[in-house]
């Protein structure tokens, strides 16, 4: 009896942390609640929904050019990827051909969007780990990115630019000059970047072989883009299914070995050198021309509906586009990378130490506009 | 004690406490500029001439802030961890000498002194994350508590040997003991035992597990705000400040070395300005290292210490008795030190914490739509730790 | 507040194009595979601009997730995206299958009548589709049956009505 009692006082309880909705690493308004036994995390359990606009459903009472600045708020940090998902959509509702000048012009802007995304993860990821100096070096190259669309389309982050049928307008005189130096920039930028964190020690120490996940979990729990490539998985929109003009670039596709945080974040600033090699053909094979088709401004495409992906720098970026002939879509889903990809995070998140819980989900790069829509 | 030394002491005091205060507005603008220096800014420029004013600015700002106590907190705990923080660093200050004769209290036993009471440390931390009620705080408390503990005695055998080659605790005698040469020429493994157990004992980066910004939010400081929360600031720059002039003193050579040639006024006066100059240098190094490294995990942080450090700090002592004892020349120390420094960057470069391989990336090129299926990379099961 | 419920928005004629089928030879010979492996389900497989669609009977749904996932001339590994669409009387369950080996892509459906959508979860096919379901669960009402925790995921506790639907009554909605 004695014995029992003295075993029952010292009976542990894990410790529930609540991560969240106010957390500096929970990169937006996310949640997890997590229980800890001493720095080991026992259970994870994420919460989200706390950014929920109804997006989708705001899509229904809008019409299609209306839409386009809806989706600028999806993924707020790579918003063409999102308003070229939507316009690939409804023109292959429409069976519309895109002139070649506008698609190159998307292709260039989403790329560098992708590489301004990739910089703000790297960034980011930097603070996660606990390097401070990482978020000002990316920024200074997300800020040279802002400041050639603000030059583009006129604003820094929601831009509007591309339209149903191609693109908002020619892009200015002083693009190209602009566009050769930034690329120097960049190029000097990423390799500055990876300089300085990729191949840290500590780094090293505390991204390697934590948080890893195998292909098959991957792609069952739905995983893409980078996160997925990192398992060692060969998959890429732009590559499997080509939109847009994708199939007329050479570029590699970073593929990683492990799944951990490592490999997820290497893979990314892999992948920015990539869309700078795309960047580089595209700006040599664009041609003067018009840049967006002969569509009536208030379109109606016809009734059916369609699914498109796109490679967003997150991930498999899916529009769901049912349109009942209208001007207006009947319905509009969004199949959100980071949503999915956060699903995973409760399997990330086993076994692993409470620092290791940021370190993981700034790996997976979630964008809460995305994942709550 | 006559009223005399009392009246002294207590002036003593003041101008100790005025001092440190004012040593600390300097180090926080040092750092931010620093900081700010390494990543391509310009860090503080209103308040001032390159904002040399700011850090007078921040302390009204948060003397006026107000005081938040949060309603489940354990009230007397609460308020007294601050202080519980506060003094002992305070107090390590009475025993170390700014320059030649300038010292509160010149003790035979200052090293054991400082050794004894850095400790106390902990115990404000402690309190600060159990009163505060708070989870994070609760879990940076007991994190701090893990790592002052175990990096205590790294910090002390390191001192041990410095002290073992003078034959004294005493600080003076330790910095007239180099006047020929610094100890760094001949303790060099235990320099850098000593800075990395300092850097644990401060708190600082790669070391800032218990205030981890990105999970803990702060850790044991979570909850505090205005002037209480000033107070740790303060204890924990006063700290680094420490950290700082005891490594100039015991392996830097203090005033003391390379020379100084100056007798009487001339010579108080140049140990100061020589002291705070080295001591400065010794801070910026610390700050350096903050605005490159990331954070370590707490059992990578208690793996180096109870493994490497707290080892290597036992052979350092070991070494130098032995070269002491046999009476072989110095420089077969500095030999010794240096090949085992050596071996440990050696030791520490092949064992990442980790056994994958660095770079774990491929790049696969394509042209256009590709043909053939994905490659689904079987995962080498093998290398996986853990 | 006490105002009768809107009628539900008519639909327009279908004097409405129609968008055009534009199969490739993959998504041909995916039809011709589907009604070959499916054969004993009742399956009514079509065409929708570039996609196959396959139409399920609800019941059915999760047996042939299950075999599509597993059959490995179908090989639907990867889950693109489930959908709740409303159309008025019925919600039709969408379920986006892509083969990332054979890169062949289907769309499953499965209607269910709005006054009491009950479909299987496909969560021990895909684990992916556990917030899918969630969240289809949250705005549109369809009780995904199997699925472990079907609590809200986007809405917060307690919210009535489900407003993904067409006749969620926006415009008289009153927030606290």
């Amino acid at each position: 009896m004695q014995v029992q009692q003295q075993a029952r006082t010292a009976d542990t309880i894990d410790l529930m942390i609540n991560m969240g909705p106010q957390h500096p690493s929970t990169h937006g308004v996310f949640r997890v609640v997590i229980w800890v036994d001493g720095e080991r995390i026992v259970k994870a359990e994420p919460h989200i929904g706390y950014l929920h606009r109804g997006s989708e459903k705001l899509c229904e009472g809008e019409l299609y050019s209306q839409v386009i600045t809806l989706f600028d708020r999806l993924d707020y940090v790579a918003n063409l990827n999102c308003e070229l998902a939507f316009c690939l959509a409804v023109e292959k509702l429409m069976a519309l051909e895109v002139p070649d000048r506008a698609s190159y012009i998307r292709v260039i802007l989403c790329e560098l969007n992708r590489i301004a995304s990739h910089m703000l993860f790297y960034g980011v990821y930097g603070l996660d780990v606990g390097a401070m100096t990482p978020i000002l070096y990316g920024f200074r190259e997300r800020e040279r990115i802002q400041g050639l669309f603000e030059s583009v389309t006129g604003a820094r982050m929601m831009h509007n630019f591309i339209r149903v049928g191609g693109v908002k307008e020619d892009l200015r005189d002083d693009f190209e000059p602009r566009m050769a130096v930034l690329l120097e920039e960049l190029k000097q930028g990423i390799e500055e970047c990876d300089d300085l964190l990729s191949q840290n020690e500590m780094f090293l120490a505390r991204t390697k072989g934590i948080g890893t996940i195998g292909p098959t979990e991957a792609i069952d729990f739905g995983v893409t883009g980078p996160s997925l490539r990192a398992s060692g998985v060969l998959e890429d929109v732009r590559i499997s299914e080509p939109y847009s003009i994708y199939e007329r670039f050479d570029f590699g596709v970073p593929v990683g070995t492990y799944g951990d945080c490592w490999d997820r974040y290497y893979v990314r600033v892999e992948e920015m050198r990539q869309s700078l090699k795309i960047i580089e053909q595209a700006m040599a094979q664009m041609e003067p021309g018009p840049v967006a088709a002969n569509v009536r401004r208030i379109a109606r495409p016809p009734k059916g509906e369609v699914y498109v992906r796109t490679e967003s720098p997150r991930g498999d970026f899916g529009v769901f586009l049912v349109s009942d002939g209208s001007d207006k879509p009947y319905r509009l889903k969004v199949r959100a990378p980071s949503f999915a990809n956060l699903q995973a995070l409760q399997y990330l998140l086993r076994d692993a130490y409470v620092a290791d819980a940021v370190v993981i989900l700034g790996s997976i790069d979630i964008i809460l506009g995305e994942v709550d829509r | 004690m006559t009223v005399v030394q009392g009246i002294y002491y207590a002036l003593g005091a003041l101008a100790l406490f005025v001092f440190l205060s004012f040593m600390v507005l300097v180090l926080t603008w040092v750092e931010r500029k620093a900081l700010a220096r390494i990543q391509m800014r310009m860090g503080p420029m209103r308040v001032g001439f390159h904002g040399t004013l700011q850090p007078l600015a921040d302390a009204m700002k948060l003397v006026l802030k107000e005081d938040i106590l949060p309603s489940w907190a354990d009230r007397r705990v609460y308020w007294l961890a601050p202080l519980a923080v506060f003094i002992p660093s305070l107090l390590l200050w009475a025993v170390i000498p700014v320059g030649r004769d300038l010292v509160l209290a010149n003790l035979e036993l200052g090293l054991f002194y400082i050794v004894a009471i850095s400790v106390l440390t902990v115990m404000g931390l402690l309190m600060a994350g159990w009163g505060s009620a708070n989870k994070y705080a609760m879990l940076g408390g007991l994190r701090a508590a893990g790592q002052l503990v175990s990096y205590e005695i790294p910090f002390i055998m390191a001192i041990l040997a410095v002290a073992m080659l003078v034959q004294s605790l005493n600080l003076e005698t330790i910095v007239d003991g180099q006047r020929n040469f610094a100890y760094i020429l001949v303790q060099p493994l235990g320099l850098f035992i000593f800075l990395t157990a300092g850097l644990a004992e401060l708190g600082r980066t790669p070391f800032d597990i218990h205030h981890a910004e990105s999970e803990l939010v702060g850790g044991p400081f979570i909850e505090y705000s205005g002037a209480h929360w000033a107070v740790f600031f303060l204890a924990e720059y006063i700290n680094t400040f420490t950290i700082g002039a005891l490594t100039v003193l015991l392996f830097l050579g203090g005033w003391r070395w390379p020379a100084m040639p100056f007798d009487g006024f001339a010579h108080s006066t140049l140990s100061v300005i020589w002291f705070l100059a080295k001591t400065y240098a010794v801070i910026l190094f610390i700050f350096w290292i903050r605005g490159t490294y990331p954070r370590l995990r707490i059992d990578q942080l208690m793996a180096f210490g109870w493994k490497l450090l707290v080892p290597l700090s036992f052979v350092n002592i070991v070494i130098t008795g032995i070269v002491l004892f046999y009476g072989w020349p110095l420089w077969t120390l500095t030999l010794i030190s240096l090949v085992l420094l050596g071996a440990t960057f050696y030791a520490i470069s092949r064992h990442q914490g980790t056994r994958l391989e660095r770079m774990t990336v491929t790049v696969h090129s394509f042209r256009g739509t590709r043909s053939e299926p994905p490659v689904v990379q079987p995962q080498p099961e093998a290398a996986l730790e853990d | 507040m006490e105002q009768p419920p809107r009628p539900p928005r008519q639909r327009r004629e279908p004097e409405v194009p129609e968008a055009p089928v534009a199969l490739d030879e993959r998504g041909t010979a995916l039809s011709a595979l589907i009604r070959d492996v499916l054969k004993e389900f009742e399956v009514e497989v079509g065409a929708a601009v570039d996609e196959v669609v396959v139409t399920v009977k609800p019941e059915d749904v999760s047996a042939i997730c299950r075999i599509a996932k597993d059959d490995p001339s179908l090989d639907f590994k990867y889950l693109r995206c489930l959908s709740v669409v409303d159309y008025i009387e019925t919600l039709e369950v969408n379920y986006h299958l892509f083969s990332l080996d054979k890169r062949h892509k289907a769309v499953l459906k499965a209607s269910v009548p709005t006054e009491e959508p009950h479909v299987p979860s496909v969560i021990s096919v895909w684990r992916g589709a556990d917030w899918f379901e969630r969240e289809g669960h949250d705005l549109f009402g369809v009780v995904f049956d199997g699925h472990p925790n079907l609590t809200p995921l986007l809405l917060y506790e307690g919210f009535e009505g489900f407003p993904g639907r067409k006749s969620f009554p926006f415009h008289e909605y009153d927030e606290w």
